[in-house]
């Protein structure tokens, strides 16, 4: 019944949709995301969140009155299968990409977009390169990159624990590793010149055992233990060492830990930092009592049954992003729909909100996007870690500068420069 | 390097050993008797994990002792072994015994790629982190660094008694002779009667099994999520390779040197650590081609 | 003519005209074709009894070397960039070749897979030249120094892929038929003869392993090339399982197989995983399970009981 009553709206709406000027019958958006492999933690909730907020965009009357069509590959498939069914898809006409969990990937797919000629979002990947090594037209990115990341970091422990004298890190062996351990070192090298790094390890990707890396942190016993792991391989870090008391000795420093909470259950004790990418938080402060936020997390929580982590973040913010661009060139415009290339002018300082603070578009295409960071705390209420002393950064202050390189930029700045940031601090 | 950093690294080497002997056990096992080089050998070691972590968790929210966590690994260890093991080579590696070892070994390799799909459907992407056994048994400290009592323990005493007990199978029971007559001489051994179907049967199931008693085992130290079973084979493949195929007591030894060279890494040059596994079977199989312990007679494989 | 070579005849032509046919299965012809010259390696060395699970190191070689030129000599044509990562596959097969040349079986299998770690490892460790995971890119280069737009420069790799694919094919069937390349097939016959014949084994064992190795790097920088990037999942075993796997699907042993095979799988591994979603390792799982329980002589081996077959009914016919 309810697919007659719609097939006959369309025939009735159809003569209308007729008149104005090539209005496609639905945007169709090409998502990549982690479906399968260690990754998928992060790209399976993106896409449980990118089918509600599609189903939400389309319960409006979609975007400008045209349905959003998504489809997703898998970057767990490998680079070929990837780039070719980026092709394909972008050969069959789809309108925009969002591109991709992995910064490998996105390294891959942004010159392929350039020469496609097709609009892609970088909606969840970290490393600053890609605008800082080149320019582009038709990419552009609805998050911040790693340096932001890495400075509301440092920024955070500088203003909660001022008085550390030895860090130790503990990152995993691959680029984001390596990268965010560069920036971060740099920043304290900066901003703390007399902080010892005790001890640098990078257990490879996905090792089911960090029994030795504990064993030498329990013998050196470092103030802080920087980990920007994520997924099984943070967890499992945290859990040993929880096992074996080394969250009792040393404050745990954990970037992206918001994503792994509710799977850390009591394992992760008070008092250790929790970031999150970006301004990302089930229970974010600003964003908690407002009603598009507690409608989207009750949808989610029910589809699901998880409490939404920082991808989910990430995939509304690149939505949003599209959705605002479109807005802008139709209005723009006036009358008629937008073609490609008025869309990509409205990019041009497109200022979106998805379930954060609102995001900026910078002229080099970056994302400016606010931080939050949290202390954990086992309020008891729940069977997992929630956060306390919770900041939130203005992402401008943080973010490279159009045209500067991020490590040789975050390695210029001055001690006391914390002393200078926007934040809004919040109890929980 | 102190004598202390000394013994910590020798502790969590041998640790780290034990479990990678249990794992590896299974594999020269099958490997000696059907000579098939078993690439779903991971997977049995990723279900036995998962089995283990899902009947942990369902006996806590039952309600009953954590103790039980215990029973759960053997249940587990004896599922993966019969349930999936069993029908495996009944159903499929049965039929291609005469077909060329390249062939053998792709079918395991198709049974992985089957099974990595089969455990993402049942358990899902998430990481999965059940650790009821492992905190029962709490820490011990030793040199002002805690150790938990279940992986500097309890692991090593499991390896150690299946070593032994593996060894006492396979020279004292009937079931263990026959076996080894299979191994030694397939032809001979059913020219006296000796039913060669049911032992590959019989060594499929145990091999599977100790797979699963791997997984079981580890699962309460580590996240459990998909993908785990693929590193795990390349790691037993360095030790069988290692040790010389079809060598248990030569697993056992190579699983140490893996072990503590992997530890040892890790205190003196980190950066070293992943290499090392791969490092010693080179220059194990540059000097003795046939492994640490194997014959160097040839061998038809 | 027989009905034996119309059919490659035709496929051939209809594979040239797949650029203006099915523009879309273009690039991932390319790729299949640039798999295919890899597994032909994998092939060669299945003729001598012997299996790698770790070719996807000489694949890895070659791409990194092309990087590596075009990271060095910015603006290198491509001919020079496929040259050297050639070159770089061929050096590394002759130092590796050495090592390995005098093992067999399982021991072949299991030592190639180390060193193809190994590398995979050190691709991983020194990120700083590397890139680490996330690979290096092979910018675009210069077609015979002219620049070329992404459309021109796909359609010129794909007849490259293709033109190197026949030319490759028919050069290892000739030396799998040259004197050396029956001494070579000889090791998996009887390797006993070959040393009563005077001759070294490990020598002979190596031509073929460098001419595999070379095969390999030649897929590698073709696929680095039409990619546009090359990640360590390059050098990966899971890499060179699936070329050893390709290498049965096409037939153990066929040279042609080896191209068919590496289409057959490519396109369905991409539709798997375009509409399984997340079960395309099941379906390639099954698909893998199935020729090897049923066809175990690979498409070769259908295609061979076809055409006898047909060529039977003819003679009753007749």
């Amino acid at each position: 019944m309810k697919k007659l009553l719609m097939a006959t709206a369309a025939c009735i709406t159809l003569p209308l949709a007729a008149f104005a000027q090539d209005k496609p019958d639905a945007i169709k958006v090409g998502v990549t995301a982690f479906l399968t492999g260690p990754a998928s933690v992060f790209g399976v909730p993106a896409k449980d969140a990118a089918e509600i907020m599609a189903e939400q965009i389309n319960e409006a009357g979609g975007i400008q009155g045209v349905p959003l069509e998504l489809t997703f590959i898998d970057e767990g498939a490998g680079t070929e299968v990837l780039t070719t069914e980026y092709r394909r898809l972008v050969e069959n006409g789809a309108d925009a990409m969002l591109a991709a969990i992995s910064s490998g990937n996105c390294k891959t797919i942004a010159p392929l977009a350039e020469d496609l000629k097709v609009i892609n979002i970088m909606w969840d990947c970290g490393t600053q390169k890609i605008f800082e090594e080149d320019s582009y037209k038709y990419v552009f990115r609805s998050q911040a990159h790693a340096g932001t990341e890495m400075l509301a970091t440092v920024a955070y422990l500088l203003k909660t624990k001022p008085d550390f004298k030895t860090i130790a890190v503990v990152n995993q062996d691959y680029a984001w590793g390596r990268d965010s351990w560069d920036i971060f070192s740099a920043a304290l090298k900066a901003l703390r010149p007399d902080v010892e790094v005790v001890g640098e390890f990078f257990p490879k990707f996905g090792s089911p055992d960090f029994s030795t890396e504990i064993s030498r942190l329990q013998a050196l016993q470092p103030d802080i233990i920087l980990s920007t792991s994520w997924g099984g391989d943070l967890d499992t870090f945290v859990q040993q060492a929880a096992q074996r008391g080394l969250t009792e000795v040393s404050t745990f420093v954990l970037p992206l830990a918001e994503s792994s909470l509710e799977r850390l259950g009591s394992s992760l004790p008070s008092g250790h930092i929790v970031g999150a990418r970006g301004d990302h938080y089930w229970n974010h402060p600003e964003r908690r009592d407002d009603e598009d936020f507690k409608t989207f997390m009750a949808k989610f929580e029910e589809k699901t049954g998880n409490k939404a982590i920082y991808p989910v973040f990430h995939m509304s913010q690149g939505l949003a992003a599209l959705e605002a661009a479109y807005d802008k060139a139709a209005e723009t415009k006036g009358e008629g729909w937008p073609t490609e290339d008025e869309i990509i002018a409205a990019f041009a300082g497109l200022e979106f909100q998805g379930l954060g603070r609102p995001v900026t578009l910078r002229e080099d295409h970056q994302g400016v996007e606010a931080q939050l960071l949290g202390t954990s705390v086992q309020a008891g209420e729940l069977p997992f870690a929630t956060l306390e002393n919770i900041m939130i950064f203005d992402g401008a202050e943080l973010t490279t500068p159009v045209g500067e390189e991020s490590v040789a930029w975050v390695g210029a700045l001055q001690p006391g420069w914390v002393d200078t940031l926007t934040v809004d601090t919040y109890e929980n | 390097m102190n004598l202390t950093l000394f013994l910590l690294a020798l502790f969590d080497g041998i640790a780290y050993a034990a479990l990678v002997f249990i794992v590896a056990v299974g594999l020269t096992l099958i490997f000696g008797v059907m000579r098939i080089l078993n690439v779903a050998h991971g997977s049995f070691y990723a279900v036995g994990a998962y089995l283990t972590a899902s009947l942990t968790t369902f006996i806590v929210s039952a309600g009953l002792p954590p103790i039980f966590s215990f029973p759960c690994m053997l249940i587990s260890a004896v599922l993966v072994g019969a349930v999936l093991g069993g029908p495996i080579e009944w159903l499929l590696l049965r039929r291609i015994y005469h077909k060329p070892e390249v062939l053998q070994l792709l079918v395991t390799f198709a049974i992985f790629m089957i099974l990595e799909d089969v455990q993402r459907l049942v358990w899902g992407t998430q990481p999965i982190f059940e650790s009821t056994a492992l905190q029962l048994l709490g820490t011990v400290r030793a040199f002002s660094v805690n150790y938990t009592v279940y992986q500097l323990i309890l692991l090593p005493i499991v390896a150690v008694l299946l070593l032994f007990g593996l060894r006492f199978f396979l020279r004292r029971t009937l079931a263990g002779k026959l076996i080894t007559a299979t191994t030694e001489d397939r032809e001979a051994a059913q020219a006296i009667g000796i039913d060669a179907d049911k032992v590959f049967l019989l060594t499929f199931i145990v091999g599977a099994g100790l797979a699963g008693l791997g997984g079981a085992l580890a699962s309460p130290t580590t996240s459990i999520l998909p993908g785990i079973g693929a590193d795990m084979i390349v790691l037993s493949f360095a030790v069988v390779a290692t040790a010389g195929l079809g060598q248990i007591e030569g697993a056992a030894l190579t699983a140490l040197l893996i072990g503590l060279g992997r530890s040892f890494a890790v205190y003196v040059w980190p950066e070293t650590q992943v290499l090392v596994p791969y490092l010693i079977m080179v220059a194990v199989l540059l000097v003795r081609p046939e492994g640490l312990f194997g014959s160097p007679a040839a061998r038809k494989i | 003519m027989s009905i034996r070579i119309i059919i490659p005849v035709i496929l051939l032509v209809l594979l040239a005209l797949v650029p203006f046919a099915a523009p879309a299965l273009q690039v991932l012809l390319t790729l299949a074709l640039a798999k295919g010259i890899a597994v032909m390696g994998i092939t060669v060395l299945l003729r001598s009894g012997q299996v790698s699970f770790g070719h996807a190191l000489f694949f890895a070689i070659a791409a990194y070397g092309g990087a590596f030129t075009l990271m060095l000599m910015p603006g290198a044509d491509l001919v020079i960039v496929l040259l050297l990562g050639i070159t770089a596959a061929v050096l590394s097969g002759v130092i590796i070749g050495l090592f390995v040349a005098r093992y067999r079986f399982i021991f072949f299998a299991m030592l190639n897979l180390a060193f193809s770690m190994i590398f995979w490892s050190i691709l991983e460790k020194f990120y700083h030249y590397t890139g680490g995971a996330d690979g290096m890119r092979l910018p675009r280069p210069t077609v015979l120094w002219m620049e070329l737009e992404r459309g021109n420069y796909e359609l010129f790799m794909f007849y490259l892929a293709l033109a190197l694919a026949l030319g490759l094919g028919w050069f290892s069937m000739r030396w799998l038929e040259s004197p050396a390349g029956q001494l070579f097939r000889t090791i998996k016959t009887n390797e006993t003869r070959l040393q009563y014949l005077g001759m070294s084994p490990q020598r002979v064992m190596l031509n073929g392993y460098v001419l595999s190795a070379m095969l390999c790097g030649t897929g590698g920088i073709l696929m680095g090339l039409v990619q546009g990037v090359v990640t360590p999942e390059y050098a990966y075993w899971i890499r060179s399982g699936e070329m050893v796997f390709i290498a049965v699907l096409g037939g153990a042993g066929s040279v042609p197989g080896a191209l068919v095979g590496a289409a057959i799988y490519e396109i369905v591994r991409t539709y798997a995983s375009a509409f399984a979603g997340d079960v395309w390792q099941m379906v390639l799982g099954v698909f893998l399970l199935i020729i090897i329980l049923f066809a175990p002589g690979g498409i070769a081996g259908i295609y061979n009981s076809v055409m006898v077959r047909i060529a039977g009914k003819r003679e009753e016919d007749e």
